[in-house]
């Protein structure tokens, strides 16, 4: 286990590494000066220049590079061009909105993919499972930005339950974490569908059935347990996913979390906080597939044989 | 000279301050609290680097300036200043500062304030984006080029007096004073700040900066110690950042906002504008803008001055302003129409294309020619750009359109013999003055036309450019009309050589809510957005 927990960190720092040359090296092949950016239209050559030379853009790639990692090894995420405020504080003050948005995500698409999962492996072939494998099509198919605002119009609007935007409340999250969960219900809605099918298969539950054991008790207390196993790999992996939806889902419903905080530096040519945030995004999904692996031989022993 | 100058504006600081209900629609009422919104974080409230329509209205309201502007005009007025001379070469500002103004820490404002808050915005350090304002300033290159910490053209007799020597006339220099570059700042503050000034503001303007949660809100309180009586009119507003400009609206409509700043989506338009509450939530204004194609004139065949005048006579400009939904009118000049100086008795290139055709003939292309059209990707430009796109098929232009992201068509233009044509909607013009001066020099004159700057037509007129400097020497008050009569024909002079396509003035739209009083020009205040020391709320 200890080797294991090793081995992974010596592979993430590789991994931030190389997520940090490309980024960084993408973001100074763009044809677009930041300099230029920050010094507006009426500034004149001098001030760029000066400008450029404040934040170290007139020396070499390289050289920039290495002060950046160096600055990075201290904890050191560089100051934002346009903010010209510290990036790690900036992130700091930000990632727990994010953090909670994904949480509540996952659970509405973990709740959401199993209740629909396993009513539809338990009533396989009948309108009830077309219905739910339609839907959840559907739920998979949907652009998140169609979603988030179709949701808001219904929710927020007309029926006005919720709140329209902003954060802060339990209502304020309901929306955007449902948002974020639809997708990744309908996965995990056509994933616990066919595993458990697969488990009812089995002879053991044969076995139970010819016990007498109810119904609910063979689903619940005997199949769904071995079919959680592939759920579980897939929450590690949908870390990732869900960093890209953040962005979007963050945008629509004003959520102030690192995913609003990106797309904004992206339309200033703001490195350093793209870089950052990269980074931090980069960190979760290896932490979360880590999670992920250690987690999967506390649910099932067989794993830990490996 | 200066009395003239003294007691029109005194006339003009007296309708600016006192309320008179004679001339507003709505009562001016005193108290209120306000919710603004924006898609954007706002970036920085530091006056020597905020440069956005964002923050600068903000800026505006935090900290005071020795000028500023009657709200809603592009009229000069002494703010921070009680009076000033000028001497008769233009040399010489000499300014005399109200007594008793305090910044919000408690302190006098005095007149080395002044002067170090100049100096500060100059300083490499500070990497302002304004310091090139201060240029005409004795002693700039020494302390913009880091050699020296002090400006030797600023001198503080005493406490009250601020003497300006300069290297040059400079007609613009009272405006220069008034932009936000020139805000004063406390030292202690800027210091005890340690580099994040720019989140910690304090000012000695109309309003205190309160609570500044990131990404979420900053809320604003009036300061009750503001030099002039009863501004500003509301006691408090919230700015909440990161909403979407739909939902803002929507917020708007169901009274959760007062002002969506970001205005209404192209798409919701005209829904908005013809529901029954619709005249009263969108506020549209003129502002100092005009949208317009560059022709690279060292690209060819734009080198050629008839293929110019010919696509100037090929667009047609009404129908752009249909896509814009009305919110902009054709232009024909450089100059917008708010702007002193603007001809209107000019009429330009009229839309022909026949006539456009034939020019193109004599110019030796009877069969066009292929181009690239360079435009932002953001709608509604890439719209637009296929409008142009489709006006220059009807001579035998084929353009193929281009559609990047704003720094990358920057960069483009910026680059020598990169992009033939840009049209700058998305990024357009917007003066930092009311001065027509601001419209040349980084736009259209010689200084413009360099690696990285915004004259991306790289048209460069040296003749043009000495009657610029002629024109901006001109500070005597008394010959301002003259100045401004100058700088009119420069532009219109500028036509016949056509080094832009003038294509439309487009007006800004914000959408407010029916309890928001006061006229549309406070809301798009030709000189900073939003005027939030000059909005009111009605009688509800």
């Amino acid at each position: 286990m200890i080797f294991l927990i090793l081995r992974r960190l010596v592979q993430t720092a590789l991994i931030l590494f190389g997520v940090a040359a490309i980024t960084f090296l993408l973001l100074y092949a763009l044809p677009a000066d930041p300099a230029r950016m920050i010094a507006g239209r009426s500034a004149t050559a001098q001030t760029v220049a000066n400008i450029r030379h404040e934040l170290g853009l007139d020396q070499p790639l390289l050289a920039q590079f290495w002060n950046y990692l160096v600055a990075l090894t201290e904890g050191n995420l560089g100051r934002s061009y346009a903010q010209k405020t510290d990036v790690g504080a900036l992130i700091a003050a930000r990632l727990p909105a994010t953090l909670i948005l994904m949480a509540a995500g996952i659970f509405v698409e973990v709740a959401l993919g199993l209740i629909l999962g396993v009513i539809a492996a338990v009533r396989r072939g009948g309108p009830v499972d077309r219905l739910v494998m339609m839907a959840s099509f559907v739920g998979v198919s949907a652009p998140q930005f169609v979603a988030a605002l179709l949701l808001l119009y219904v929710f927020a609007v007309t029926l006005a339950w919720f709140p329209m935007s902003g954060f802060g409340t339990f209502a304020h999250v309901v929306l955007p974490a449902t948002t974020l969960g639809i997708l990744g219900a309908g996965w995990y809605a056509r994933m616990v569908r066919s595993a458990m099918i697969d488990v009812l298969n089995q002879d053991y539950v044969r076995t139970a059935r010819a016990k007498g054991l109810s119904s609910v008790r063979i689903v619940f207390r005997h199949a769904l347990p071995n079919a959680l196993l592939p759920v579980i790999a897939m929450i590690g992996i949908d870390i990732g996913q869900f960093m890209s939806g953040v962005v979007v889902v963050e945008a629509v419903y004003g959520w102030p979390g690192i995913g609003q905080l990106a797309w904004q530096a992206i339309q200033q040519v703001d490195i350093p906080i793209i870089m950052g945030v990269t980074l931090v995004s980069a960190l979760a999904i290896v932490i979360g597939n880590l999670v992920a692996d250690l987690i999967a031989p506390l649910i099932d022993p067989r794993i830990r044989a490996r | 000279m200066f009395k003239r100058w003294l007691r029109h504006s005194t006339i003009a600081m007296a309708l600016a301050f006192t309320p008179l209900p004679a001339f507003a629609q709505d009562a001016i009422k005193q108290g209120g609290d306000v919710v603004i919104t924006y898609k954007d974080d706002i970036a920085t409230l530091d006056p020597a680097v905020g440069y956005d329509w964002v923050n600068w209205s903000m800026i505006k309201s935090l900290y005071s300036r020795l000028m500023d502007y009657t709200p809603g005009t592009p009229d000069l007025i002494p703010s921070l200043a009680e009076s000033f001379t000028v001497s008769p070469d233009g040399l010489t500002y000499t300014f005399k500062l109200r007594k008793g103004v305090k910044f919000t820490n408690g302190r006098e404002l005095v007149a080395s304030d002044v002067k170090y808050s100049i100096e500060r915005a100059i300083d490499p350090k500070t990497q302002g984006p304004g310091a090139g304002f201060f240029g005409a300033i004795k002693g700039f290159d020494a302390v913009s080029g880091g050699t020296s910490p002090t400006l030797e053209g600023i001198a503080t007799p005493d406490d009250s007096t601020v003497i300006f020597t300069l290297s040059r006339p400079d007609a613009t220099f009272l405006h220069v004073l008034a932009i936000n570059f020139a805000s004063v700042v406390p030292k202690e503050a800027v210091e005890a700040a340690a580099g994040d000034f720019g989140k910690k503001p304090v000012g000695s303007g109309t309003f205190v900066l309160k609570e500044w949660t990131v990404g979420q809100r900053l809320v604003f309180e009036r300061n009750p110690d503001y030099f002039v009586k009863d501004m500003p009119h509301i006691d408090k507003f919230t700015v909440e950042v990161g909403q979407e400009p739909l939902v803002a609206l929507l917020r708007l409509q169901k009274g959760e906002v007062d002002i969506a700043g970001d205005g209404v989506p192209p798409a919701k338009f005209l829904e908005i504008k013809n529901s029954p509450e619709g005249a009263e939530i969108i506020v549209d204004g003129a502002q100092l803008h005009t949208g317009y194609i560059t022709l690279n004139t060292k690209v060819a065949p734009f080198d050629n001055v008839k293929v110019r005048q010919a696509l100037n006579m090929a667009i047609n400009k009404e129908r752009i302003t249909r896509i814009l939904n009305g919110r902009a009118t054709a232009a024909n000049q450089p100059l917008p129409p708010l702007m002193p100086g603007y001809d209107k008795t000019f009429t330009g290139y009229a839309f022909d294309v026949e006539k456009a055709k034939a020019l193109l003939a004599e110019a030796g292309f009877p069969d066009g020619f292929e181009t690239v059209l360079y435009s932002t990707n953001t709608d509604p430009q890439p719209r637009i750009a296929q409008a142009i796109q489709q006006d220059l098929a009807a001579i035998g232009v084929k353009a193929e359109v281009r559609a990047l992201a704003q720094a990358n068509v920057i960069a483009a233009g910026g680059t020598e013999g990169e992009a033939p044509m840009i049209w700058s909607g998305g990024m357009a013009w917007i003066a930092d003055f009311p001065d027509p001066s601001n419209f040349y020099g980084p736009i259209l004159g010689c200084s413009g036309a360099v690696q990285g700057g915004w004259n991306w037509s790289w048209y460069c007129n040296k003749d043009l450019d000495a009657r610029a400097i002629a024109a901006d020497s001109m500070s005597d008050p008394a010959k301002a009309a003259e100045r401004q009569a100058e700088w009119g024909k420069i532009f219109t002079d500028i036509m016949a050589d056509a080094p832009w396509i003038p294509v439309t003035n487009e007006r800004r739209v914000v959408a407010k809510s029916p309890r928001m009083g006061g006229d549309g020009d406070i809301y798009v205040d030709p000189t900073r957005v939003i005027n939030y020391d000059a909005i009111f709320v009605k009688d509800e």
